[in-house]
């Protein structure tokens, strides 16, 4: 009886070390690539040498990429962006799923529905007409009033505030919750928000990572193409666009691997930050990453 | 305290009709029990009056004002949940203080009717703690609190006691029957449980498919159920409903008489049959009969009998304390 649990339970731990092999390698080859000069890494990825900090090893690679682009500043934009998308993001779709889930009102069904419905259409279908949109809209900023949202943080922040996974994530969360605290809440003489705010609100911290995690994630890692299409002063480039300031002649391999290492430590640390929340949640609602 | 008036109140959810034209007055400082089977709308009249659910029509008036259209908090009302609803990331006494804090009392004023409300309910060494920490009747004790301190003229109870076990809900029947002796408000409570109805009630209303069957005291329903549903639904064991030739030769169509009221003879009863199984509970005996052409019949005698399984018996009902019924309604007979 012992044997085959044994034997079963080494397949597994195998298969599960693969696993994290597979993940791990593509981050062990960035980190060990920036540290080696462009002619060594072309020599290494051909072999296993590819993983492993040997050779000649140095910061060069670091000093040069910081020296070409204003790193700096690309990631104080990207997070910038991100951080305020992704209150906003969080604060708007939690009321939302709020008013979905606790409040009676005709036509609540149809309009999630429509809600849920936007995660089919891709955003490339969408890009033109935004950008034409976003063009003709006024603003009144601390320059005064203009028309015309390009080139600036709020371009690349307000399109992407309302969310449907967000949205989605918080009606499925609310949807669990006892209705009696809402209801106790209201007999206590709460008003609707601070129903939100004081009872709902402190009961959803494992859904508030995820979304917030998810949301983080995506605005600070996929946007790229937006970005191009709107923003045309180095001032306000979050980090992926920054990445082609190493695409240009020379393609300077090294130097990329080092920026690319240094713009994924705002992303790790975040996620260290919430992942037990995030994996308490994933592992309660059933919704695998 | 305040009377509570329901007048000519409908509702339906979408196309099922709960409550039809129903009429209610639950006097000012009475402890008055809504009691019935599940689905018979009582639930849904406690939710009518705490402000929860709108009626599809009709009036609810608490301590003469009209309350129909108000928000709950605005009703002057408290109430307790079957889940008991506290918050789980507060402390008891936040839990107890929160409808204080929403109203802005100074915090001196609210922490001196949370500690009144904790010495009341014997909660004051729990103050601190999460609902998590706290045992079931603990947790009702803290629900109950909430609703104390908010000073409601009314208190709702939603089957607050059917998640206890049987000890503790003896126990907290007492405390909640004390309670109302203690502060007097007007408490309406709901149950599907007879027994909570008949020992806490000064005022019990039986409701059946969305109808009030019949209101009264615990006593006037035990002694004189108006209909045959209320004489089944009240009192434990249940009653015997006899139909066929023992009721017609009465002139009705169903004979109801309780297990108390019945004799066990030896010879001369009106009814004979043979006893499936007895019950010895020391005080009383309870012995269930199947009777040719009456059905099963319970009998409930005083002390122990030495009775045994498959005997034969006589049985023989106390003609004082026959209940006859006419088209599921009583009717008198002239003893």
């Amino acid at each position: 009886m012992r044997r085959p649990r044994v034997a079963h339970l080494a397949v597994r731990y195998v298969l599960l070390a693969w696993v994290a092999l597979v993940f791990i390698f593509p981050i062990v080859f960035m980190i060990v690539s920036s540290l080696k000069p462009d002619l060594q890494l072309l020599r290494d990825s051909a072999s296993l040498r590819a993983f492993l900090p040997v050779g000649d090893l140095s910061l060069d690679n670091y000093r040069a990429a910081f020296d070409r682009a204003p790193i700096g500043r690309f990631i104080l934009n990207s997070l910038f962006i991100t951080a305020t998308t992704m209150v906003l993001s969080l604060f708007l779709g939690s009321l939302a799923a709020f008013s979905f889930v606790f409040l009676q009102w005709r036509g609540r069904t149809i309009v999630l529905s429509l809600i849920l419905a936007t995660f089919i259409v891709p955003f490339e279908t969408i890009a033109i007409p935004l950008l034409l949109i976003v063009n003709n809209l006024p603003w009144i900023g601390i320059d005064g009033f203009r028309i015309g949202w390009l080139n600036s943080y709020h371009v690349q922040i307000i399109p992407w505030i309302a969310d449907a996974l967000t949205i989605f994530l918080f009606v499925q969360y609310f949807k669990d919750l006892p209705r009696d605290l809402v209801e106790a809440a209201r007999v206590d003489g709460a008003t609707w928000f601070q129903v939100y705010r004081r009872v709902i609100l402190p009961l959803s911290g494992p859904v508030i990572a995820t979304a917030a995690i998810l949301k983080f994630l995506v605005m600070y890692n996929n946007q790229f193409i937006w970005p191009i299409m709107v923003v045309q002063e180095e001032n306000y480039r979050p980090i992926m666009v920054g990445l082609q300031y190493f695409f240009q002649l020379n393609t300077a391999w090294g130097e990329i691997m080092a920026y690319l290492t240094v713009i994924t430590v705002p992303v790790l640390a975040f996620y260290l930050a919430l992942q037990r929340a995030f994996i308490a949640s994933i592992a309660s609602t059933g919704i695998k990453g | 305290m305040a009377e509570v008036t329901l007048n000519s109140v409908w509702k339906s959810f979408g196309s099922v009709r709960v409550l039809e034209d129903l009429d209610l007055v639950v006097p000012a400082g009475s402890f008055t029990v809504l009691v019935g089977p599940s689905g018979c709308g009582k639930s849904t009249i406690l939710r009518l009056i705490a402000g929860l659910e709108d009626g599809t029509s009709g009036e609810i008036r608490i301590g003469g004002v009209d309350v129909t259209t108000k928000e709950p908090s605005q009703r002057g009302i408290a109430m307790v949940f079957q889940s008991y609803a506290l918050y789980p990331h507060m402390s008891v006494a936040e839990n107890i203080g929160f409808g204080l804090t929403l109203a802005r009392l100074p915090k001196a004023e609210i922490r001196k009717r949370v500690e009144e409300a904790a010495r009341i309910l014997q909660l004051e060494n729990l103050l601190d703690r999460k609902p998590r920490h706290l045992s079931g009747g603990q947790r009702q004790r803290v629900a109950i609190g909430r609703a104390i301190t908010r000073n409601p003229k009314v208190f709702l109870f939603d089957e607050p006691l059917s998640n206890l076990d049987a000890a503790l809900r003896t126990q907290m029947r007492v405390e909640l029957a004390e309670l109302h002796a203690k502060i007097g408000a007007t408490m309406i409570y709901v149950t599907h449980d007879q027994v909570e109805a008949m020992t806490m009630a000064d005022r019990i209303i039986v409701l059946n498919e969305g109808r009030i069957e019949q209101v009264g005291s615990p006593m006037e329903l035990y002694n004189r159920p108006e209909t045959a549903f209320v004489a089944g639904f009240i009192g434990a064991p249940k009653m015997n409903l006899i139909s066929g030739e023992s009721a017609s030769r009465r002139g009705c169509d169903l004979l109801g008489i309780r297990p108390e009221h019945v004799e066990v003879c030896q010879t001369g009863g009106e009814w004979e049959g043979r006893l499936r199984y007895v019950e010895h509970l020391g005080s009383d005996t309870i012995a269930y009969v199947d009777v040719a052409g009456v059905g099963p019949m319970t009998v409930r005698m005083p002390g122990e009998f030495n009775l045994n399984s498959g005997d034969l018996v006589q049985l023989n009902p106390q003609k004082a304390h026959e209940h006859l019924f006419r088209a599921s309604r009583r009717i008198e007979t002239e003893l």
